[in-house]
C-alpha cells in the first residue's frame, strides 16, 4: 500500500491578478509505515500538497493514488471522497479552532458519524480515541470543549480525527503555539498514535529540531517543488543548500559542524542531540585511550556555551 | 468563497486607480444620482458608454464588471417581472385576471433593469479601483464637516476600517474551518436547504468563536498602545487632489450634463430617433 503522487500542479486564483502557482510538478511516493517529515518555507507549497492528499482541493493536473483510492482531474469520474477522508486523517494547524459541539463526546463523534457508522460503533470509537490521546473518557466526555485548557483542546481535536481510524495521519504544525511541556506531550502522543492507530504519519513542521526526533524520512519543499527527499541522516549533509533556501538546520548538526571545524573527529551522521552526545563520548574515549591530549579540545566551557547560545539566537530570528 | 466579485480590489495601477479616493467617492455619488435622471434608451447608451470608457482606462476586464451584476440578478429579474405584470400604462397587450401587460410596463421594466444593473456596475468600478483602506480614508475626510455637530467621525471611520480589515481574515478563517470540517467528512455543499443550514453549524460556531476572540485581542492591543480615537491624529498618507482629479471631474461632468440635457432639454432623445426613422420610412 502506497500513496503515489504524480506530476501534481496547483494554481491559486487562476486567471486573476492574484494568480499564484503553489505546486509545480510534484512527484512523491509515500510508503505504508513511513514517518515522514515535511519542511519548507511559508509559501513553499507544503500545506497545499498535504491538503491534496485528503481531496480538499479539486485536482487541476496530475494524479494522486492514496491506498488505491484514485484522484484524477477528470470531472466525470467521481472520486470516493468519503472513503478517502476515512483513510487519511488530517489534523490542521491549531485544530482546536474547529471544535464546535457542546460536549467533547459529541465533537469527537462528528467524524465517525459523517462516515455513516452505526451509533454503537461510533461511541466505541469515540471512547477509544479519547483514551488514545491520553484523556480520561469518563471525566471529560460531558464537558464543553471551550472550557478545557489549550493542550486539552488540541488533544480533543486530534481525538476527533483519530476516531475516524485513519490509516494515514497528517499533522500540520502540530505543536504550534504550545509551551515546551505541551510540545513534548504532543510529540510523544504522535509517536504513540503511529504505534497504536495510524501506521503512516506525515508531519509538517517549522522546527527541524523537533522533526529530527521522530521522522525517518524528510521531504523538503521549496518554491512548489520537492527539493530533497532523503532519509534523515543523509539530508543534513546538504546543510549549506538548505541554508541557502533559508531553512534552519538542527542544533546538533550545527554544533557538530563547529566541533569538526575545530578539529574534533566526530564519527557518523549526526542529526539529533543524542547522536551528538554519543559521538562526543566516542571521540573523547578514543582520545584518552591514546593518552594524547589535543590542545584544541581544551577550550573553556564558557566558549562552548557561547557557541550554543549563538546558534540559539539564530533560531529565534 | 474567493470568487465574490463584488467589492474586490483589482490592481492594475491605472490612472483611475491613482485618483484621489475622495474624488472617486464623489464621482460615484454623482454617477448614482445622475442615473436616476436617465429617461431614454439613448441616455442608457450614454451611461453604458461612460462605464465602458472608465473600464478601458482603468484596464479592468469588462467581464469582471459584468460579473458583479450576477449577485443582484435575482432582484433584477424580480423587479422586472413585477413591473411587467403590474405597471399599467400605454397600450394593453395581454389582460388576464389582475394581471395586465402593457407596452408601457415592458418599457418601464427594461429601463428599471438597465438602471439597477448599470448602477451596480458603476459602484463596483469604485471598489475595483479603490482599496478598502483608501475608501475609509476618503469617507472619513468627506465626513469631516460633521465633526462640528459632534459626530464622532474618526470613531466611525475606525470602526469601518476595522470591519473591513477583518473581512479577508474571516474569509480565510472560514476557508480553513470548512476544510477542517470537510476533512472530518462534513458534507457542506450537498443536500437540501435545511440540510445545508445544518451543515453550516460546524463552520459557523468556530467562526463566531474566533471572530469574538480576534475582536477581543484587537481591543486589548489598541488599549495597550493607549489608542485614542478622538485626539488630533495625523495620517501617514495624506490625500491630495491633483490635476488628474480635475480632468476626471470634467469627464464625469460632461457625462452628467449629457444626461441632464437629455431629460430637461430634449425630454428623452428616443422620440426624436423614432421620428427620424419614421421620416426615412415615409
Amino acid at each position: 500500500m502506497q500513496i503515489v503522487v504524480k506530476d501534481l500542479n496547483f494554481t491559486y486564483s487562476a486567471k486573476t491578478p492574484f494568480e499564484r502557482q503553489a505546486l509545480k510538478g510534484v512527484n512523491l511516493t509515500i510508503n505504508e509505515g513511513d514517518f515522514l517529515g515535511i519542511i519548507g518555507h511559508t509559501g513553499s507549497g507544503k500545506s497545499t500538497f498535504i491538503m491534496h492528499l485528503n481531496g480538499l482541493f479539486k485536482l487541476q493536473s496530475g494524479e494522486i493514488d492514496v491506498f488505491d483510492i484514485k484522484l484524477v482531474p477528470d470531472k466525470k469520474k467521481k472520486s470516493d471522497l468519503r472513503r478517502l477522508r476515512g483513510t487519511v486523517g488530517m489534523v490542521f494547524q491549531y485544530p482546536e479552532y474547529q471544535l464546535f459541539e457542546d460536549t467533547v463526546e459529541k465533537d469527537v463523534a462528528f467524524g465517525p458519524k459523517n462516515m455513516g457508522l452505526d451509533a454503537e460503533e461510533v461511541s466505541r470509537r469515540v471512547k477509544r480515541a479519547i483514551e488514545l490521546v491520553g484523556l480520561d473518557y469518563e471525566d471529560i466526555k460531558d464537558r464543553a470543549p471551550f472550557e478545557l485548557s489549550g493542550g486539552q483542546k488540541r488533544r480533543v481535536a486530534i481525538a476527533g480525527i483519530i476516531a475516524m481510524q485513519p490509516k494515514v495521519l497528517i499533522l500540520d504544525e502540530p505543536t504550534a503555539g504550545l509551551d515546551p511541556y505541551g510540545k513534548e506531550q504532543i510529540l510523544s502522543l504522535i509517536t504513540h498514535l503511529k504505534k497504536e492507530c495510524s501506521p503512516t504519519v506525515i508531519v509538517i513542521s517549522h522546527d527541524v529540531d523537533e522533526i529530527t526526533r521522530f521522522a525517518n524520512r524528510i521531504v523538503v519543499f521549496n518554491d512548489g517543488k520537492v527539493m530533497f527527499d532523503l532519509p534523515m541522516n543523509e539530508l543534513f549533509r546538504h546543510a549549506d543548500e538548505l541554508h541557502a533556501v533559508g531553512l534552519e538546520i538542527p542544533k546538533a548538526v550545527k554544533i557538530a559542524q563547529k566541533l569538526r571545524e575545530r578539529g574534533v573527529e566526530l564519527e557518523g551522521d549526526i542529526v539529533s542531540l543524542n547522536d551528538l552526545l554519543h559521538a562526543i563520548v566516542v571521540a573523547y574515549n578514543k582520545k584518552h585511550m591514546d593518552k594524547t591530549v589535543d590542545e584544541n579540545l581544551n577550550f573553556s566551557a564558557f566558549e562552548f556555551d557561547k557557541e550554543i547560545s549563538g546558534t540559539d539566537g539564530e533560531d529565534k530570528r | 468563497m474567493r470568487d465574490v466579485s463584488f467589492g474586490q480590489y483589482y490592481p492594475t495601477g491605472s490612472i483611475v486607480h491613482r485618483l484621489d479616493p475622495r474624488a472617486k467617492v464623489i464621482f460615484s455619488i454623482i454617477f448614482m444620482v445622475t442615473i436616476f435622471f436617465v429617461v431614454s434608451y439613448v441616455g442608457y447608451a450614454v451611461v453604458a458608454l461612460f462605464l465602458a470608457t472608465v473600464c478601458l482606462i482603468s484596464k479592468i476586464p469588462i467581464k469582471n464588471v459584468l460579473k458583479s451584476v450576477k449577485a443582484i440578478l435575482f432582484i433584477m429579474l424580480f423587479t422586472a417581472i413585477i413591473n411587467i405584470f403590474f405597471y399599467d400604462s400605454g397600450k394593453v397587450l395581454v389582460e388576464w385576471w389582475v394581471i395586465k401587460i402593457t407596452l408601457g410596463g415592458i418599457d418601464f421594466a427594461i429601463k428599471m433593469a438597465l438602471r439597477i444593473s448599470l448602477l451596480v456596475m458603476g459602484t463596483s468600478l469604485l471598489s475595483f479601483t479603490t482599496t478598502p483602506m483608501e475608501l475609509t480614508d476618503a469617507i472619513e475626510s468627506l465626513l469631516k464637516p460633521l465633526k462640528y455637530i459632534k459626530v464622532p467621525v474618526h470613531d466611525i471611520a475606525l470602526i469601518m476600517s476595522i470591519a473591513l480589515r477583518f473581512i479577508p481574515g474571516l474569509m480565510d478563517e472560514t476557508d480553513k474551518i470548512m476544510m477542517a470540517q470537510k476533512a472530518r467528512g462534513a458534507e457542506i455543499d450537498t443536500g437540501g436547504l435545511v440540510k445545508k443550514v445544518k451543515a453550516m453549524l460546524p463552520v459557523l460556531i468556530p467562526l463566531f468563536v474566533s471572530a469574538i476572540r480576534r475582536a477581543d485581542e484587537l481591543a486589548d492591543a489598541l488599549d495597550a498602545r493607549c489608542y485614542n480615537a478622538t485626539e488630533h491624529r495625523t495620517k501617514m498618507k495624506l490625500l491630495k487632489l491633483s490635476l488628474k482629479d480635475l480632468a476626471a471631474f470634467l469627464f464625469v461632468a460632461v457625462f452628467a450634463t449629457l444626461i441632464f440635457l437629455d431629460k430637461y432639454l430634449l425630454g428623452g432623445a428616443d422620440s426624436y430617433i423614432v421620428q427620424f426613422f419614421k421620416g426615412i420610412v415615409g
